[in-house]
């Protein structure tokens, strides 16, 4: 095989990869086809988050914050393993978020000016490209004392997450939008041509309706930086940020696979530098730095003088060509320990913080199926696949709803989705484990079995149509999905300013049947600040979040009994 | 300067300057866009009425495909309401993320037989639709009514956004309104409610079936759901309504959730007068229907009898 055949297959693998990636992406969505006499749980069809159980980041940052290795994160191996022989492949070859920025770094545009000395010069080892180094120690060692936050930075969560909230919901409203204008024009061939084309791609790009997503903004910083800095520097942020990037570079570190430079032949045209993704070093008279490589294999095939060879165990003579002989991972003693103390250091100052449980959000209502809050917080890699899957749009990424500690994990807000009873999908998509898969049973419960509680509602007599206005209402109590139903009406004469008399049901909450699931604040007339609200109190995951002394388990009740 | 370039400068800035002004006179106080509300029939699909048929007929039979096709034959056959060619919308109701067993939706037995019927009758297209409450593609599935629909040939719609249509309902409190396009433009409209208990309105039936061709923030009509439902019922006159009493949800209306609330009935109503179906209807849930305010308002303005049996009853119990 040739070394274009090789690269060919690289190109292959990277387009394969990245297709999977979003492939899996789009499918976690609510679309499945069950015929509901056979069964009545809604299971997705394909194990939309296998792609994240691939990283090894994710195992090992979860392993050291929640000490479990959760169900397929072993395949994590399947990555790690042949890294340790072969190098950062992934980085060259899998990764969604490597090959977005191979690309966006390659097209040509105004940058073809920016090409001989000037490419050359940037493609060298810089010692910028430390940093992810850092990062990742800082992140190992705040997963050690139980905060996860690698999540934020890890490639494949910040994909999923990118994709789920940001990148489709965004294309759904410009695809509407522009779908609205053209036919705006009233000129039918070519509303007729829109109308076609859109009905083409949206069955699987577009969800079933437009999604609206809280803390969109911050999220799309992030990934516009990233994918914009790729135009500045080639892959900017693998070779300088990315933590995943570090950690496959720090296993490479007794690679068997690596370049092999042959110092005679080579006419330092330095054609190699040119096409160098990683900044590694691959020209004749400097030290190759295995860690930073991506074994794209570009630099051997440009090399018109068949100076450079990717082969097993090549000599280290061969890789090195006058080295000076120092560490293979470039980062400095103390910067290292400065990294992990720093990242020691996070978690007793986000904790004594008051946004932890102390004076936590009243809105913070979690998942159904989430396990407790400092549990939930060692667990959750933000990938968004919950909020991509929820049906109703009920789950959000937060801003500082859970302090900064939690940035970007899900939140509920009923206001724009209610949780559905019958649903479980968000448990089901968990990677980590952060939300727990519930059965029907659990969530909803019966006559034996506690329903899953996410919170407790509350009304806000002030704004309630019945409470306030003289005005009759009641669709909170039409929404309420238990049975019986935890919004309970008493009928009352009361009159208006005119002194009109007006039979009105005014609104209560059974505290023992609520599950919180904001069903009542989503039907809310009262649009801009429901008169039902539900807050995180009462929460099933909780012990402390709690109410009465004596709640009840909100189970079903038989009918004629009074709750 | 030469004097060539000072010319072109100039009339360059000179130009700039007359299009700016030029597009701000020209926009100035005037609409661009202007929202040209469209033009649809006012959707009224009843039929001429017939003495040689009752208005209003019920059958009860384990059997519900039975129970259907002889409540409908009591009434004319299918034939009467539907001819070759036609465009039919069936409405059920598929308000909720329930299953068939627990009453909240009309049953997808029926539905199935009901789109049959249109098709055999030569119907060129059946569209079975709703706007539903909870997340729709959730209510169609988990209720059977996609499978059942799809499965006797029907075209099943799940609405979005684009689909509705703001439309003057012409009423004494719902003006303006967005209305779901395939209730309107259509040849025959069904509606197929269930009977069940509403806090409220105290019993969600044929008429009060009909929020569901509204989209908006139909939420407020709760305030004053007497006068708006009457509204809805002289506004959309279905061809036929076909009442689902099979099951009936007698408590925790109109979601359900409990087999306990519920009572096994067996029984299909078919009826022209939207009234009188009402009325036979709420007999189910122990209610008369001289207390229900809505459809005593609805006899007042006119749109049918309350007496079902002076509007012509037949009944087969089985
Ligand atoms: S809770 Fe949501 S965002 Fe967090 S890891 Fe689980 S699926 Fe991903
Ligand atoms: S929050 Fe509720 S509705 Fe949304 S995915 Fe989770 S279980 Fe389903
Ligand atoms: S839905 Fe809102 S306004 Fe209406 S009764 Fe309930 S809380 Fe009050």
């Amino acid at each position: 095989m040739t070394v274009g055949t090789v690269r060919n297959l690289r190109r292959f693998s990277q387009v394969s990869f990245f297709g999977v990636f979003c492939w899996l992406v789009l499918k976690t969505n609510f679309e499945v086809a069950i015929s509901p006499d056979t069964v009545s749980e809604v299971f997705l069809p394909y194990p939309v988050s296998i792609a994240l159980q691939f990283d090894p980041l994710v195992a090992l940052t979860t392993l050291l914050a929640n000490g479990t290795l959760f169900k397929g994160l072993l395949w994590s191996l399947a990555v790690l393993i042949p890294t340790i022989f072969l190098g950062r492949f992934f980085c060259g070859w899998v990764c969604p978020l490597g090959t977005l920025n191979h690309w966006i770094s390659e097209i040509r545009s105004e940058r073809i000016s920016f090409r001989g000395k000037g490419k050359i010069e940037s493609n060298r080892y810089k010692k910028y490209q430390r940093i992810k180094y850092y990062i990742f120690l800082f992140m190992i060692a705040a997963a050690l004392f139980g905060t996860l936050q690698s999540g934020l930075l890890d490639p494949l969560p910040l994909m999923a997450r990118s994709i789920g909230t940001l990148v489709l919901p965004t294309a759904h409203a410009a695809a509407d939008g522009v779908l609205g204008w053209v036919k705006s024009f009233g000129f039918k061939p070519l509303s007729g041509a829109a109308q076609f084309v859109y009905d083409m791609f949206a069955p699987f790009l577009l969800n079933f309706r437009q999604v609206h997503f809280h803390g969109i903004v911050s999220i799309a910083i992030l990934f516009g930086g990233i994918v914009v800095t790729n135009r500045v520097f080639t892959r900017f942020w693998c070779r300088g940020l990315c933590p995943l990037g570090a950690m496959l570079g720090i296993f490479s570190r007794y690679a068997t696979f690596g370049l092999q430079k042959d110092e005679k032949s080579c006419d330092h045209c330095n054609l190699c530098l040119q096409s160098c993704q990683g900044a590694d070093n691959p020209d004749v008279g400097t030290r190759w730095r295995q860690t930073e490589c991506h074994v794209c294999l570009n630099c051997q095939a440009a090399c018109p003088q068949g100076s450079l060879d990717f082969k097993f165990f090549p000599t280290l003579e061969g890789t090195r060509t006058n080295p000076p002989p120092n560490q293979r991972v470039d980062i400095t003693k103390r910067k290292t320990v400065a990294s992990l103390a720093a990242g020691a250091a996070l978690f007793p100052m986000l904790r004594s913080g008051d946004s932890f449980e102390i004076n936590a959000d009243s809105r913070l209502i979690r998942p159904p199926g989430s396990v407790i809050e400092d549990d939930f917080l060692a667990r959750c890699i933000r990938c968004g696949q919950c909020m991509r899957v929820c049906p109703n749009n009920a789950l959000h990424p937060t801003l500082l709803e859970s302090g900064l500690e939690g940035v970007w994990t899900p939140i509920l807000i009923p206001k724009v989705g209610y949780c559905e009873p019958s649903c479980t999908l968000c448990g089901q998509v968990c990677p980590t484990g952060a939300i727990l898969e519930l059965t029907l049973l659990e969530k909803v419960g019966d006559k034996e079995t506690p329903a899953n509680r996410i919170g407790t509602a509350f009304f806000d007599r002030g704004r309630c149509l019945p409470w306030a206005m003289a005005t009759r209402c009641i669709v909170c109590e039409e929404w309420c999905p238990t049975s019986p139903k935890a919004v309970y009406l008493k009928e009352e004469l009361v009159t208006d300013r005119q002194g009109k008399e007006v039979r009105v049901q005014r609104p209560y909450i059974d505290p023992d049947l609520c599950t919180g699931c904001g069903a009542c604040e989503f039907a809310c007339p009262v649009v801009d600040q429901p008169a039902v609200y539900v807050t995180s109190v009462g929460e099933s995951r909780s012990p402390d979040n709690q109410i009465l002394l004596r709640r009840k388990k909100p189970t079903t009740i038989p009918p004629g009994e009074t709750p | 300067m030469k004097r060539r370039e000072f010319i072109k400068r100039a009339s360059q800035a000179t130009g700039l300057a007359a299009v700016c002004v030029g597009g701000g006179w020209f926009f100035h106080d005037r609409e661009w866009f202007k929202y040209e509300p469209p033009i649809v029939h006012k959707p009224d699909f009843q039929i001429a009425p017939d003495n040689a048929y009752p208005q209003i007929s019920l059958s009860r039979n384990q059997d519900h495909v039975l129970a259907l096709r002889d409540a409908l034959d009591a009434v004319g056959g299918i034939a009467r309401f539907v001819r070759a060619g036609e465009r039919v919308t069936v409405k059920p109701n598929v308000g909720w993320d329930r299953t068939a067993a627990q009453a909240a939706n009309t049953s997808p037995v029926l539905v199935g037989e009901m789109v049959r019927q249109c098709l055999d009758a030569g119907a060129a297209e059946v569209i079975v639709t709703d706007v539903t409450c909870n997340e729709a593609r959730r209510c169609f599935l988990r209720s059977g009514i996609k499978e059942a629909a799809e499965k006797a040939g029907a075209k099943v719609i799940l609405a979005v956004e684009d689909d509705y249509l703001v439309m003057d309902l012409k009423g004494r409190l719902l003006t303006s309104w967005p209305v779901l396009r395939h209730f309107v433009e259509t040849d025959r409209l069904i509606n197929m409610p269930i009977v069940k208990h509403h806090s409220l309105s105290m019993c969600t039936v044929g008429m009060k079936n009909l929020y569901g061709i509204l989209g908006g923030r139909r939420n407020q009509l709760h305030q004053e759901i007497d006068q708006s439902i009457v509204d809805l019922a002289m506004f959309s006159r279905p061809t036929l309504t076909v009442v689902d009493a099979t099951r009936v949800l007698m408590r925790g209306g109109p979601q359900g959730g409990s087999l306990d609330d519920v009572n096994i009935e067996h029984s299909v109503i078919c009826a022209t007068d939207q009234v009188a179906a009402d009325a036979r209807a709420v007999e189910f849930l122990g209610l008369a229907a001289a207390d229900v305010a809505h459809i005593v308002q609805a006899e007042k303005a006119g749109l049918g009898l309350i007496d079902y049996r002076a509007a012509g009853y037949k009944e087969n119990l089985g």
